[in-house]
């Protein structure tokens, strides 16, 4: 993992926090991805890598966010599998999403919904910045 | 950030945030809160989140904040808000992801003296036929077309196939069925989520909890729901489970683009809203009552396993060891209701989120035993602290849209819950303490330790000395089942 990237859980009353951060704005999807990961406390089994691939709209990068952490929610549950490997590409307004997961074995904690609690992108020195809030 | 001098005192309970604080408040907050509770939440956000709550377009009286407050997303914890319809706004963020999270409490004539040495017997069965944690699945397995039918039939679908009974219905709010469900306004995902989960209790703060009846404080409405000190009860806490947490998120995305549709600002994209008249404003509320109707259910499913366990624990042993439904209410919903404001009767719809709807003595859709005494309100505390049995007045009608506390509120947060406690080691001061605990994840125990809250005691002091409900008993646990 680059230093340029990556995130931290910040204090919330009830439910919990990310900062994440990267140069851009792919790479700030696959560290918020792996620290919704790391959040859940989730374990992983040996078993074979599956691919996903999906397509979603890319014109309000805060919706964006959004609606990539609750696609990989859903599939997660859906399908059991933790994704650990991310091909993210912005082509147009479009982004297009090839992830890589293996066998979920447990999590510690569910995460309900990823929440748009005071989203806002934001361009930093760093690159771009975020602080989610996820309903648990 | 809103500081204790930007609120006017109104009396030992009460706070104000006038209107004028900012500029874009369309009413103004009132709070009810000790000094001591208040302080206790100055540093987190919910005040500056009922704030951004009073900029929703068609709201009427004030946005009202309850003493179990404490920082949410968008709306605060602890929230009510009415807005008037058709004309006002629905709100899925002013409601939460978890659709009709609730309460059931059912009552018993087993005494604590008669139990004690069952308890722990008590507590595997419970575990044993309530599914839970994470992402849990139950025995149910259920058609799309079956799930549809308990999207629009709630509790009654869950008595056409023998998992309640009349009497159970008569005591749940609005007989466990709200009207105008539309499985039509569900999303596949959130159905294809839905189907496997009805009769799961969930991880979380979600619980099911055996207690001893330990004071009564009004014996008259104790005797009407069948309380009695020194006998067990038990409750149950949970909502729609990731049926609801589907529907709210898929709705929270689509009026991320109504709003712009009706020229709505708002300071926090977690609060859009679509108005009640509008087609979107309408497809929510058909969705979101599908997943009220379905936590209804599910609570109802999981009411019927909790009988079987303890059928199989005490039967054969002791006489009468039936549960009777006392009540079962929702604290996350949002509802069409009637309220007389400023003389004149008025339909509203009213968000609550993490507020309990509180109908005093003589409101309509209560059963004919709880018209004298108000309706039942079901006030879990955190593990291992007392829970609180009360009842709507006629001042919660006349000043909180018939709404009151539903909890103790959190103070800490999970993660620091986590740093401070070892799950392991509550357990077994919880356990020394005679609670029998049965949780999947130690460190999900730890999130939910007793420092991580509020006094629940306070709380209910707050609300009783508001007088937005009157107490009835005080329960104690014996017996915690956790996901």
């Amino acid at each position: 993992m680059s230093s340029q990237a990556g995130f931290r859980e910040i204090e919330h009353t009830a439910d919990w926090e990310l900062e994440v951060w990267a140069p851009d704005l792919p790479a700030l999807l696959e560290q918020a991805a792996r620290g919704m990961n790391a959040l859940s406390g989730v374990q992983i089994e040996q078993g074979p890598v599956q691919q996903r691939s999906f397509v979603l709209p890319a014109t309000d990068s805060e919706k964006l966010l959004v609606s990539f952490l609750s696609e990989l929610l859903y599939v997660q549950e859906r399908d059991g599998l933790v994704f650990v490997s991310f091909n993210l590409t912005l082509h147009e307004d479009r982004l297009l999403a090839r992830v890589e997961g293996v066998p979920l074995h447990s999590l510690d904690k569910e995460i309900k919904a990823v929440t748009y609690h005071n989203l806002r992108l934001r361009q930093t020195q760093r690159g771009v910045e975020a602080r989610i809030v996820f309903d648990v | 950030m809103v500081a204790l001098q930007d609120l006017k005192q109104i009396s030992d309970y009460e706070w104000e945030i006038p209107r004028t604080y900012r500029q874009d408040m369309r009413v103004p907050v009132r709070i009810f809160a000790t000094r001591r509770l208040l302080e206790k939440v100055m540093d987190d956000n919910s005040l500056e989140q009922a704030v951004n709550a009073a900029t929703l377009p068609g709201l009427v009286g004030e946005v009202l904040v309850m003493p179990d407050m404490h920082q949410g997303y968008g709306f605060p914890i602890g929230g009510v808000a009415a807005t008037r319809y058709p004309d006002g706004v629905i709100s899925p963020g002013a409601i939460g992801y978890d659709i009709n999270c609730g309460v059931r409490l059912l009552a018993s004539q087993i005494s604590y003296q008669d139990a004690v040495d069952h308890l722990s017997d008590l507590a595997s069965a419970l575990n044993h036929y309530c599914p839970s944690g994470v992402g849990g699945k139950g025995a149910l397995r259920m058609s799309e077309a079956e799930l549809d039918q308990v999207c629009r039939e709630g509790s009654r679908w869950a008595l056409k196939h023998s998992y309640a009974s009349e009497a159970d219905l008569r005591r749940t709010e609005e007989s466990g069925r709200l009207e105008g469900a539309d499985p039509d306004k569900v999303s596949k995902r959130a159905k294809e989520r839905g189907r496997p989960q009805l009769g799961t209790l969930g991880a979380g703060n979600h619980f099911i909890e055996v207690d001893v009846v330990d004071h009564i404080f009004d014996p008259q409405a104790a005797q009407v729901m069948g309380l009695a000190e020194g006998n067990l009860v038990l409750q149950i806490h949970c909502g729609s489970r990731g049926f609801g947490h589907q529907i709210c998120t898929d709705y929270v995305e689509e009026f991320q683009d109504a709003v712009r549709r009706y020229n709505i600002h708002l300071p926090d994209r977690e609060l859009v809203c679509a108005p009640l008249s509008s087609k979107e404003g309408q497809s929510y509320l058909a969705a979101m009552r599908c997943a009220a109707n379905y936590a209804f259910a599910n609570r109802q499913v999981l009411a019927f396993y909790a009988r079987k366990a303890f059928e199989e624990v005490f039967a054969g042993k002791l006489h009468n060891w039936q549960l009777s439904q006392v009540y079962d209410i929702a604290h996350n919903m949002g509802k069409i209701e009637t309220h007389v404001i400023a003389g004149k009767e008025v339909k509203v719809c009213v968000h609550r989120k993490g507020a309990t709807r509180a109908f005093g003595p003589g409101a309509p859709g209560l059963p004919p035993e709880y018209q004298v005494i108000g309706q039942p309100v079901l006030v879990p505390g955190s593990m291992g602290t007392a829970s609180w049995v009360l009842v709507g007045t006629e001042a919660s009608m006349q000043r909180t849209f018939g709404s009151t506390c539903h909890g103790a509120g959190r103070v800490m947060s999970r993660h620091k819950a986590k740093r401070e406690v070892r799950g392991e080691t509550l357990r077994k001061e919880l356990e020394s303490d005679g609670i029998h605990i049965r949780a999947g994840s130690m460190a999900g125990l730890a999130e939910e330790a007793p420092v991580a809250y509020k006094d629940v005691d306070a709380v209910v002091e707050t609300v009783a000395g508001a007088q937005i409900a009157r107490k009835v008993a005080r329960l104690r646990p014996v017996v915690v089942v956790k996901g």
